[in-house]
């Protein structure tokens, strides 16, 4: 009863001084709405960087062939041996490499020009094994992956990216067609899904042909650029690169400090970046968050100005019957009553801007950071309000009404 | 008259404001006795310790020594929010300024301390109704205190004073801020009131305010100087 009579009281406070509680409004407004739209776009970007990486295959562990030599571990007249297909099957070894799923040895012709019906598009062809596509995340939407007997046999088949596909054949099916690279004729079975991204490699800018196939037309015997290994699981992706690692070291007789290869595991890439990504958002948020606190020192000023302005006010309500818990809820309400419809219209606001793009960035909202934001502008409101409360409670009556 | 309870008595009350040489004695062991229906002025010069007076007669301020009885309550041994529920329920203030709640309409003023005492919303608008009709205002409940002339006022504040139905009305200087015919409205109000049997304290300076009383006492620097029954 008492408190709905002061949430009557507080509410007619705020409005009395529209101008004064607009302004003090749009403090807790700010700093909410800051809040919200920072974190949102550091949400955003990391989410953006861990799709890209998303796309390349979580589970995936790229062998690269060589390294960077770094001054000092060079060593002296070792060789550096080629990564072979040997290479590639001795890594699906059940016993020495459990968490390896598979492994699929990978060769890249560069910017071969493709043509078919007069138009033409260069692009790089990977020349691999079927296992390729799911180690890769490359998923054929239209017509068929090319299979094992196709690589035993050399077969001249093809799976195309989506921009491939645009590029050279626009509207038309491209499936059964030939498509002519460096002069080879290639029959195409399948396109990719199109995997879209950030960045300045197009993802879909690819084709995929069977290794043997690419090697007898397009490149030649040599080493392997890379092995594409798939481990069992996200998790095991840690394992699958030490197993690795020991197979290869035994293979190539080459220990960490000399190693002629590079393991890259996506899976730790992905934390990495989100971790620094996460220290990013950390930064936005705090930013925020003292322009919150801004605007709850707004509230605690206007609130001791109001209680000033008021003293006698305060008087009369107390010399006819208000006690101390009646006038200290009436001016936390009060309070409340502003850092609550700033942090609501926050809210609102920091939604309607998160549909938009913010320095590229499409921001994410959290939907956590909105429940604390709307939270903590309430607890402002309380915690700021609550030291003008108090003094308006403690106002000894006749004082108060002596006041002016 | 002597039969009834006592509604104030007031027994060896000094207070004092300062320390050491800026000691200053605004009552100095005052003893009096009130009974239900009267209605006494209280009259003294400025610094003679009327304000004083009402503050501690108002449970505004606690005295500094000597008790006070209000209605068979002890006032000087209650703490603030006691005394905030003590002054709701006992005690209804008419002052010299009006003291209504700026921006408030002359219902809500008047309800307010209905709503103190937690009254619900229904009852405490028929009861603000009736008392404002009793000062002749029903058809100015929706105004503002600003909207409303000084005599105007303060029969809001009146009514405010009479809707809680006290044991004593405590007017201070009701008429000083009024010009004559509405000192006439006011000083016909209170007449009306004590006619009804309330209990009325009047501070004054004024003779022609203190003649309506049936009581007078004067007070002259914090002691009562002359204690007389002007009417039966």
């Amino acid at each position: 009863m008492i408190l709905r009579e002061s949430f009557g009281q507080g509410l007619t406070g705020v409005r009395q001084n529209k101008l004064r509680s607009s302004l003090t409004v749009l403090g807790i407004l700010i700093g909410v709405a800051a809040v919200i739209v920072l974190l949102a776009v550091g949400n955003g970007s990391s989410q953006a960087v861990a799709n890209s990486i998303e796309k390349l295959g979580t589970n995936s562990v790229s062998i690269l062939h060589g390294t960077f030599r770094t001054p000092g571990s060079s060593t002296s007249g070792s060789l550096q041996k080629d990564l072979t297909v040997a290479d590639a099957e001795a890594l699906m070894d059940s016993t020495n490499a459990p968490s390896v799923k598979s492994a699929s040895p990978v060769k890249q012709a560069r910017s071969v020009a493709c043509t078919y019906a007069g138009t033409t598009h260069s692009t790089s062809i990977t020349g691999t094994w079927p296992s390729y596509f799911e180690a890769s995340n490359s998923k054929v939407t239209n017509g068929n992956y090319f299979t094992n007997d196709d690589v035993i046999n050399g077969a001249r088949v093809i799976v195309i990216g989506q921009s491939v596909a645009e590029q050279v054949y626009g509207t038309v099916d491209p499936i059964g067609t030939t498509l002519k690279c460096s002069g080879t004729p290639f029959t195409v079975v399948g396109v990719l899904e199109k995997k879209g991204g950030s960045g300045f490699q197009d993802p879909d800018d690819v084709a995929i042909a069977p290794l043997t196939t690419v090697q007898r037309q397009l490149t030649g015997y040599g080493s392997l650029d890379s092995i594409t290994a798939q481990a069992v699981s996200a998790d095991a992706s840690d394992a699958a690169q030490s197993e690795i690692s020991t197979i290869l070291d035994a293979r190539h007789g080459t220990s960490a400090t000399n190693r002629d290869y590079q393991v890259l595991n996506q899976a730790s890439l992905l934390t990495t970046t989100s971790d620094s990504n996460q220290v990013f958002t950390v930064l936005l948020g705090a930013v925020a968050a003292i322009s919150l606190l801004v605007g709850g020192i707004g509230i605690t000023n206007i609130m001791l100005v109001s209680v000033t302005e008021r003293t006698r006010e305060i008087g009369i309500r107390k010399a006819i019957g208000a006690n101390r818990f009646t006038i200290l809820s009436q001016f936390l309400i009060e309070a409340t009553l502003l850092s609550v419809i700033g942090g609501v219209s926050g809210v609102v606001v920091a939604l309607v801007v998160s549909k938009f793009q913010i320095a590229g960035v499409q921001p994410i909202v959290m939907p956590l950071s909105v429940v604390g934001a709307f939270v903590v502008s309430v607890a402002i409101g309380l915690f700021f309000g609550s030291y003008p409360a108090n003094r308006a409670a403690q106002l000894r009556p006749i004082e108060a009404l002596r006041h002016e | 008259m002597g039969s009834a309870e006592p509604v104030i008595a007031l027994r060896g009350i000094t207070k004092v404001y300062g320390q050491g040489e800026a000691e200053v004695r605004a009552l100095d062991g005052v003893s009096l006795t009130i009974h239900p229906g009267e209605f006494v002025a209280i009259m003294g010069a400025s610094g003679s310790g009327k304000s004083t007076m009402m503050n501690i007669i108002g449970a505004l301020d606690v005295a500094t020594a000597g008790t006070y009885e209000l209605d068979g309550i002890n006032i000087e041994q209650l703490n603030d929010d006691a005394l905030s529920v003590v002054r709701n329920r006992k005690i209804g203030f008419i002052f010299q300024s009006f003291n209504l709640i700026p921006r408030t309409s002359a219902l809500a003023n008047v309800e307010l301390p209905l709503a103190y005492r937690g009254i619900n919303r229904a009852d405490r608008r028929r009861r603000a109704e009736i008392a404002l009709t009793a000062v002749g205002l029903a058809g100015r409940a929706s105004h503002q205190p600003n909207e409303l002339s000084g005599g105007q006022q303060q029969r809001v504040a009146i009514a405010r004073a009479l809707v809680t139905n006290p044991s004593l009305i405590l007017a201070d200087e009701p008429t000083g801020n009024l010009d004559s015919s509405s000192t006439a409205e006011v000083l016909h109000l209170l007449d009306e009131t004590h006619r009804r049997g309330n209990t009325i304290v009047l501070i004054t300076h004024e003779d022609e305010v203190a003649a309506r009383a049936s009581r007078i006492i004067q007070l002259i620097d914090g002691r009562i100087h002359s204690d007389e029954l002007v009417r039966a």
